[in-house]
Parts: structure tokens; C-alpha cells; sequence
């Protein structure tokens, strides 16, 4: 995972620094943290900052920033190299008894697409060379590049947020209407919906009976190789 | 960003969204937008194209992120981002600099 990624390129003046997008703070992320034992800084955002200030819109995603502050690279989908869960799952034969919402989640995620060796070759050599990699952008290019944002996607920020502010106060279902608001105003943020669907329905996220729809069900209606928007 | 008002406090917008709030108007990075001297963040935020919905029952309202460059960034520069480490300690993004730094966006969902 990423400290590895983080042992190799540390000593040639690169530090990582994870965030974790979870509402439900370090009760959530815990136990990942405390299983990666990471050297490098570990952060929480219970907030979704990082939607905000970068346009974070799904997990995992890398930003780049060099020495000077600046980034060189907008968020796009990131991985720390070949994916151990995705080589497992290519061979996987399930139990004939499986629930077919497993079923159906384990298919969608099947067409989803991920460049693990492309991602962790930039990164390596941009780390190697600096300003002189060709994966590094111009600040205008950086702004050019980076999430569209509309009226309506800032006013769906607010609705997620109070969201947020709601749940944590315990008022579910009026956190749950400004949620659903928030993912009729920007339907592409899937950061907004699998924290929402997460707090119903872990791990699965089959999210019918609340939300009307799953992860299954959007990922392929919006199709899976559409999930992540690869951009290198 | 949760209000519990519509009277802007400089010092926690500018934690917040990252637009200092200065005699000349709001400005981040490069880009300056006149205010003419408002504190009211409900012109605030329609100058800067930031969504700002009220829950009266909870009693506060939410700002969203500013629109008005049509992107999500309106500067390269990076924010000053400020976040609880996992430990419970503080931690800045500021204090790397001088190490390129690669920031990745998780999630336990």
C-alpha cells in the first residue's frame, strides 16, 4: 500500500500524506490506519475538506504539490501499484448460495478500470525528475484540469455538509434529506453518495430501502469503466 | 462551512475557504473580488459564487465552495490545509514544504 510507496520514495524527497474522508472520523478509519503502521503523516477530514478545497470526488484519489507549495497535479484516481483485493478477485469463484446483491456488486466492480502500474510510474518519475517530468502541469493547466464546478455542485457541498452536521447530531432522517439533495445536485460526486450509502449499509452499499439505489445500481448506470476517470 | 450567522468572521472564512478577506476585496492566489467593504456573508457568498443553504429548524446555514472560476481550483497554489492527525495531534500541510508532497484522499467506505 501507500508506505511502501512512502519507504521507497521518502529517501528521494517525497512524503505522503493520507487523508481519511470519513464522517464518522477516526472511528471509521482506525483500523486501516493501525493495520498500514504508516511513518508518514495520517490525516482525518470528518468534514470532506478535501472535496471542497481540491474537487475530490471519489477514493482513491492523488493530489500532487512540489516543494514550492504549488500543486502540479489536480486529483485524479491513484493507486500505490498493483491492487493485492483485484488480483485476488480476478480468480475468485463465489459460493453458489451467494446473495444475488453480492453477486451483482462483485460483477459491476469487475468493469471498473484501474492503471495501478501507469499511476505508480508517473509518480516514480516525477519524484526521480522534478519539473522536468512531463507528467508535471502549469499551474494554469492544473486550474484547467481540475473538477468542473457549477452553481448547483457548490449549493450540493452545502447540502452534504449539513448533512454531516445533522447525522452527527443524531437527526438521521433529516440528514438523510439533505444527502439526497446533495447527490441531485451533483450526481457525478460519488464521494457524497458512498459516505452516504456507508452509514446505512457498510461494506455493501446496498442502499435501496433508504436511498432507492446502491453502489451496484449507480455504478452501472453510470458505467463501471466510467468510475474512475483516469487522467495521465 | 457551518454558520451559525450571516456576519462573516474573517479569520475562520479564511481557515475555511481560503479567501482572505482584505480592503481590496476577497482574494486567494491571483484572483481579487471587490466586496465593497460587505461583511455580509449572503453578498459574500453571491460574489464568489458559493452555494449558501439554511436549515432553520437546526438553525444554521451551510456554505459551499466558491464557483466562480468554473473549476473546483481557482489557484494552483496549494491551501493551507489544517487537519487532525490520526494520533489526535495537529498537523499542517505547510510544514512540507520543501518535500514534494503527495496527498491521497481515502476513505474506510
Amino acid at each position: 500500500m501507500w508506505q511502501d510507496v512512502r519507504e521507497e520514495l521518502h529517501p528521494q524527497g517525497l512524503e505522503v500524506v493520507t487523508v481519511a474522508l470519513d464522517v464518522g472520523g477516526l472511528d471509521d478509519a482506525q483500523r486501516w490506519i493501525e493495520a498500514a503502521e504508516p511513518q508518514h503523516p495520517a490525516l482525518i477530514d470528518q468534514s470532506h475538506r478535501l472535496d471542497e478545497l481540491f474537487g475530490v470526488v471519489n477514493v482513491p484519489s492523488g493530489i500532487w504539490i512540489d516543494e514550492a507549495g504549488m500543486l502540479v497535479r489536480p486529483p485524479s484516481p491513484a493507486w500505490p501499484g498493483r491492487s493485492m483485493w483485484r488480483e485476488q478477485m480476478k480468480g475468485f469463484e463465489l459460493p453458489d448460495d451467494t446473495p444475488p446483491n453480492i453477486v451483482h456488486a462483485l460483477e459491476v466492480s469487475k468493469g471498473i478500470k484501474a492503471d495501478p502500474d501507469r499511476y505508480i510510474a508517473a509518480l516514480r518519475d516525477w519524484v526521480a525528475r522534478g519539473a522536468d517530468s512531463p507528467h508535471v502541469l502549469e499551474p494554469d493547466e492544473v486550474i484547467a484540469r481540475s473538477r468542473p464546478r457549477a452553481p448547483e455542485h457548490s449549493t450540493a457541498a452545502a447540502h452534504f455538509e449539513l448533512g454531516q452536521h445533522l447525522w452527527r447530531a443524531g437527526d438521521r432522517d433529516a440528514a438523510v434529506d439533505q444527502f439526497k439533495e446533495a447527490h441531485r445536485l451533483h450526481p457525478d460526486n460519488w464521494t457524497y453518495k458512498r459516505q452516504a450509502w456507508q452509514f446505512v449499509s457498510p461494506v455493501l452499499q446496498d442502499a435501496r430501502e433508504v436511498y432507492g439505489t446502491s453502489w451496484a445500481d449507480e455504478v452501472e448506470r453510470a458505467g463501471p469503466e466510467n468510475y474512475y476517470e483516469l487522467d495521465l | 462551512m457551518i454558520l451559525t450567522s450571516l456576519d462573516v468572521e474573517p479569520r475562520a472564512f479564511e481557515a475555511h475557504t481560503g479567501w482572505a478577506l482584505k480592503p481590496v476585496g476577497a482574494c486567494k492566489g491571483e484572483m481579487c473580488v471587490p466586496l465593497g467593504g460587505s461583511t455580509d456573508i449572503g453578498l459574500i457568498a453571491e460574489r464568489l459564487g458559493m452555494g449558501l443553504v439554511h436549515d432553520e429548524r437546526a438553525g444554521v446555514w451551510a456554505l459551499g465552495p466558491e464557483t466562480i472560476g468554473g473549476r473546483a481550483l481557482t489557484t494552483a497554489e496549494a491551501p493551507d490545509l489544517a487537519l487532525p492527525g490520526w494520533k489526535g495531534d495537529g498537523f499542517e500541510l505547510r510544514s512540507l514544504r520543501g518535500q514534494k508532497v503527495f496527498l491521497l484522499a481515502w476513505a474506510s467506505w
